[in-house]
């Protein structure tokens, strides 16, 4: 089982990246569930949600103690969040950065997701939209195929700027 | 067709396929996502029925009532706090023998105010006479809710449904989910004593002791001959759609030593713990308790048996473990975990068996053996 934690702040889309890596997995064939943990949270606070994706069905329903990969949408989180805590000795970072972020052990990747969205014009309520470029990133390093990322995007989402952005991701994120 | 779906939505989409005449509901964190899917359906025209947003849960069961007796199919979702608000008229929805199905989202009660998973919601209305099912997967709670407009309505039950399913841990979860054609499964709503303006009769009328005495036992009937109703809607629905059901989920209990007893989420989250356990060659197995009203006859001869209860009657002890040595005799190792949404994983489960003191009761986190 493949367990992933993102971590975002509460209007930032991170309930819905989960929702949509877990259909690009479903639609890769795997079986795949996405959990948020909803805290007393409001837009802002740091929110965390969970992905788990395995060949089997998936029973378990609590949180994700031990990732296997940490997705931070907002690096300010670093701040006052231990992003990688329980983090696997193998495990993967990616973060939503234009640069390295010091601090970060572990396999850490990085992909300016914001830059990619303000490029396509993704803003809602003055926001750049992060949920739909993520997936292009996680396609790069193998997370899900990148069409079964497009498909899951254009499955909940009719503006084709969402998958021009993950696109995007896919090509900068460097692996 | 395959997709995922939430808990909530899964929910919203087997109501769509049993097509209600009368929707009445007042949103609740976590219930709000089913009744607001279901609005969106309402409003698009996916879904012809009359869906009245009253004022408070009181009035949206008083509404179902209403247009149940009618004549017409009706459905309702709430939660914690919705749901006791709604009592007394939980009590007459049964008295008056109305199917009315409803979706219950099990969170706990304030105070202190919180919005996750426990059971206390729905055992407290224990005694009103509606059936209880507890679901552990979306695709269970699609499935369960399309069972409960046939059971319920079936003239040999006529009694109103509540589906369980978990604050946040189901209502919020993202699964697959296969939805059906549903065919003739779910016959045309017909309740034999509907109002009939051709043939005017007196409704709810003082009713002395000796009826209703009657009345009473008559209720008790049809909760009994339900469960046969129950076995026959599930081995129809396998049949249709091959997917099996029954009164628990059991897993790996055939030659299992100690068996654990959980609803809802940690029933399923247990089967984890189950298969952690016979790598360690401790022969383990799992029991989902998926009704509680009817209460099964459970087969636990022989074994030992540790109940996990999301609830709890204060001066008592847990509702599960209680009504489980009531009916088996067996004194379990009763746990209290996960009230309020208490984090419990399989690993912790795994630890209950472990640990297990048969004839104790242990409060997960909180207090030792008492």
């Amino acid at each position: 089982m493949y367990e992933i934690r993102i971590h975002s702040r509460g209007g930032q889309g991170g309930v819905t990246a989960a929702k949509l890596l877990a259909l690009a997995a479903f639609r890769d064939g795997k079986h795949a569930t996405a959990c948020p943990f909803y805290g007393a949270e409001r837009r802002g606070a740091p929110v965390v949600s969970f992905v788990r994706i395995d060949d089997e069905p998936i029973k378990v329903y609590s949180q994700i103690h031990e990732p296997d990969l940490v997705i931070v949408l907002d690096t300010s989180i670093m701040d006052v969040v231990d992003v990688l805590d329980g983090l696997k000795a193998d495990g993967t970072v990616l973060l939503n950065s234009a640069h390295p972020v010091a601090g970060c052990n572990g396999t850490c990747r990085h992909v300016d997701l914001t830059g990619i969205a303000l490029a396509q014009n993704l803003v809602i309520a003055g926001s750049p939209i992060l949920n739909t470029p993520v997936l292009g990133a996680l396609a790069k390093m193998g997370v899900v195929t990148l069409p079964s990322a497009e498909q899951a995007i254009r499955e909940m989402f009719s503006d084709e700027r969402n998958v021009k952005a993950a696109r995007a991701a896919y090509e900068e994120l460097k692996i | 067709m395959l997709t995922i779906a939430t808990g909530n939505k899964a929910v919203a989409a087997a109501v769509k396929a049993a097509k209600p005449g009368v929707i009445a509901a007042y949103p609740i964190t976590p219930q709000t996502e089913i009744v607001e899917q279901i609005a969106e359906y309402v409003a698009g025209g996916d879904l012809e029925s009359r869906y009245i947003p009253v004022e408070s849960e009181h009035s949206a069961m008083a509404a179902c009532i209403g247009a149940s007796v009618g004549g017409v199919r009706t459905f309702t979702a709430t939660s914690s706090h919705g749901l006791l608000y709604m009592h007394e008229m939980i009590h007459w929805a049964a008295g008056a023998r109305l199917p009315i199905v409803m979706a219950n989202v099990n969170r706990a009660l304030g105070p202190g105010w919180n919005t996750w998973a426990e059971h206390t919601d729905a055992f407290s209305q224990r005694d009103t006479g509606w059936l209880q099912v507890f679901v552990g997967t979306v695709q269970e709670a699609y499935d369960a809710t399309l069972m409960a407009f046939r059971i319920a309505e079936d003239e040999r039950v006529l009694l109103p449904m509540m589906v369980n399913l978990d604050g946040f841990a189901l209502s919020h979860i993202t699964q697959s989910l296969d939805t059906v054609e549903l065919g003739d499964f779910v016959p045309p709503y017909h309740l034999p004593h509907a109002i009939d303006t051709e043939n005017p009769l007196g409704y709810g009328p003082m009713t002395g002791p000796d009826d209703h005495f009657r009345f009473r036992w008559d209720i008790e009937r049809s909760m009994r001959d339900a469960r046969g109703v129950i076995a026959e809607v599930e081995r129809e629905f396998a049949e249709r759609f091959g997917r099996s059901y029954g009164p628990t989920e059991d897993y790996r209990c055939e030659d299992a030593d100690v068996v654990v007893v959980a609803m809802g989420t940690l029933g399923k989250e247990a089967e984890v713990a189950i298969d952690r356990l016979r790598d360690e060659g401790i022969k383990a197995g799992s029991m989902r308790l998926r009704w509680f009203r009817p209460f099964p006859d459970l087969d636990l001869a022989g074994r030992e048996v540790v109940v996990i209860d999301r609830d709890y009657s204060f001066g008592f002890g847990g509702v599960v473990a209680h009504s489980l040595k009531s009916k088996t005799g067996i004194e379990p190792y009763s746990v209290i975990a996960g009230l309020g949404g208490q984090e419990v994983t399989y690993n912790d489960i795994a630890d209950f068996v472990r640990n297990r003191r048969p004839g104790t009761e242990t409060w997960f986190g909180v207090s030792d053996h008492v």
